[in-house]
């Protein structure tokens, strides 16, 4: 109810041939009026909900589309617009394409279509927005439990193309689900030998989150 | 201090939200109905700001927490200190000093679109600041006083001896209510070259603050508006709404009709009106007494 009423939406174009770009917009437009939804292409990832993937990742846009959707204020959903968005589309063998928005961030909606229609597209989002409340949802009990959805440690952003490792970059950005199930392995854990509530013995949980993506950059480091 | 002041300001306080927000919400329906389309509820901008309270807020700097928070309690300030019957000219004082915060909420982040907004910003309270100080002394060659309550007890409408001031007033209230020809610092529609200008970098809870500041000061706005019709004739208060109902429309009209202008534009056109019709107004009010 509280975000279903009023999306923020934020268009990127990964690589996009452009077509599935004028169908975003036409939904802006009098014939489809996604504003009668509250619905608002903002252009500003820190005030948007919604974002909106169009074409396939190359290792240009890979990064950032990682820092766009990093700057995203929880609670926050991804949609694939078009075909090449889903996994690559016609593009997916080219040499620069890494495949679909899904190698790079956690993809909530797919929305194909060769362009996608805007029909469609306002379908996608209302679906995603139904996701949304669910992840608010989520996003208050976590925060009740005393862990944080959003693992910071992991938010800087890698920004030249030759520090770009696919293997690792969705890893980079970890789903509620991977946090919310880690941080209860540790409070499993913990809760063993000495029976505490469960905010403390969230605590520690963090820290070898910490190490991992430390370490990955040291072995990289010595690769180069 | 009476209890209808008090009573006058309480109302205020807890009434302006409301009213400022469906006033955005119509506006923002007007806009959508005037580009062919159906546009959002009316209570559209309550819903985006319960959404905004119930985001996680990202902060880039703590003290624009503070910035912004003060934001919010001057412009409330500024307001209930005009509807309670306080001094004209600490009003306006107390308006700068609001905004200025929000400058420096947007100053402190470091982003480059924040600091290009914060900078319009400033630009445009150097349009606005004249002329809202001349309000101030026009209402006071009319009647005598800068309290609101002895204002209000006029015999004749403000309109009558400072109708120029009105039409300048009116007219800064583009950038007031940041409008289309003059909104250089923040951008309400799509996305444009300074992204959300000064709002760029705040996000979840200082968002909605932002957002409920601006509707308590489009409030205080439409009552400086009415102030030019107030009488001690109680009928005197439904023209005061229709007038504010009128100008509200105009800002709405020009929003959709004019693409933003440049800076020096800005400047020019505002200080040229400023002068002709407000200049003009105290030359022969100055003569006349």
């Amino acid at each position: 109810m509280n975000i279903s009423k009023s999306p923020w939406v934020l268009h990127y174009d990964g690589s996009s041939c452009n077509g599935c770009d004028i169908e975003v917009l036409a939904t802006m437009t009098p014939l489809y009026d996604v504003e009668r939804f509250g619905i608002i292409n903002t252009g500003n990832p820190k005030h948007a909900d919604v974002l909106l993937l169009t074409g396939g990742v190359n290792a240009q846009t890979a990064p950032v589309i990682r820092q766009l959707y990093n700057m995203m204020p929880d609670p926050k959903v991804v949609v694939a617009c078009g075909i090449c968005a889903c996994d690559g589309g016609i593009f997916k063998e080219c040499y620069n394409i890494l495949g679909g928005a899904d190698k790079v961030v956690p993809v909530d909606v797919y929305v194909p279509g060769c362009a996608v229609r805007p029909e469609a597209l306002i379908e996608g989002v209302v679906k995603a927005v139904g996701i949304l409340e669910e992840k608010r949802k989520k996003l208050k009990e976590s925060m009740k439990v005393g862990y944080c959805t959003v693992d910071y440690s992991k938010i800087a952003v890698h920004m030249t193309a030759d520090d770009y490792d696919p293997s690792n970059q969705y890893d980079a950005v970890l789903t509620e689900e991977a946090l919310r199930e880690q941080a209860e392995e540790k409070i499993k854990a913990t809760a063993k030998p000495a029976p505490k509530p469960a905010p403390a013995a969230a605590k520690p949980a963090p820290a070898p989150a910490n190490a991992a993506p430390a370490a990955n950059n040291d072995v990289k480091g010595e690769n180069s | 201090m009476t209890v209808a002041m008090i009573v006058r300001a309480l109302l205020y306080i807890l009434l302006a939200p409301f009213i400022g927000a469906l006033l955005s919400g119509v506006d923002r329906v007007f806009s959508a109905r005037m580009q062919g389309r159906v546009g959002p509820p009316i209570i559209q901008p309550l819903y985006d700001v319960n959404k905004l309270l119930h985001k996680q807020t990202t902060v880039v700097n703590s003290i624009q927490v503070l910035f912004v928070t003060v934001y919010l309690v001057f412009t409330i300030f500024t307001g209930t200190l005009f509807f309670a019957g306080g001094d004209m000219l600490l009003v306006f004082f107390a308006l700068s000093m609001s905004e200025v915060m929000l400058v420096l909420a947007a100053f402190s982040t470091n982003g480059p679109y924040s600091i290009m907004g914060a900078q319009r910003e400033l630009l445009q309270m150097m349009c606005y600041e004249p002329m809202t100080l001349l309000v101030a002394i026009g209402f006071y060659y009319a009647n005598g006083s800068f309290m609101v309550n002895d204002l209000m007890k006029a015999e004749l409408p403000a309109i009558a001896q400072i109708p120029g001031f009105f039409i300048g007033f009116a007219f800064i209230l583009i950038i007031k209510l940041r409008k289309s020809p003059f909104d250089l610092s923040t951008s309400h529609h799509m996305h444009q070259e300074m992204v959300k200008g000064l709002t760029t970098d705040l996000s979840g809870h200082n968002l909605a603050f932002v957002e409920i500041a601006e509707w308590y000061d489009t409030v205080l706005m439409m009552g400086i508006v009415g102030m030019f019709f107030v009488t001690s004739n109680p009928i005197s208060y439904l023209w005061a709404v229709i007038a504010c109902a009128v100008v509200f429309f105009l800002e709405t009209l020009i929003d959709n009709l004019f693409p933003r202008v440049k800076y020096k534009t800005m400047l020019i056109v505002t200080w040229s009106v400023i002068l002709v019709f407000a200049g003009t107004n105290l030359l022969i009010l100055n003569v006349l007494k």
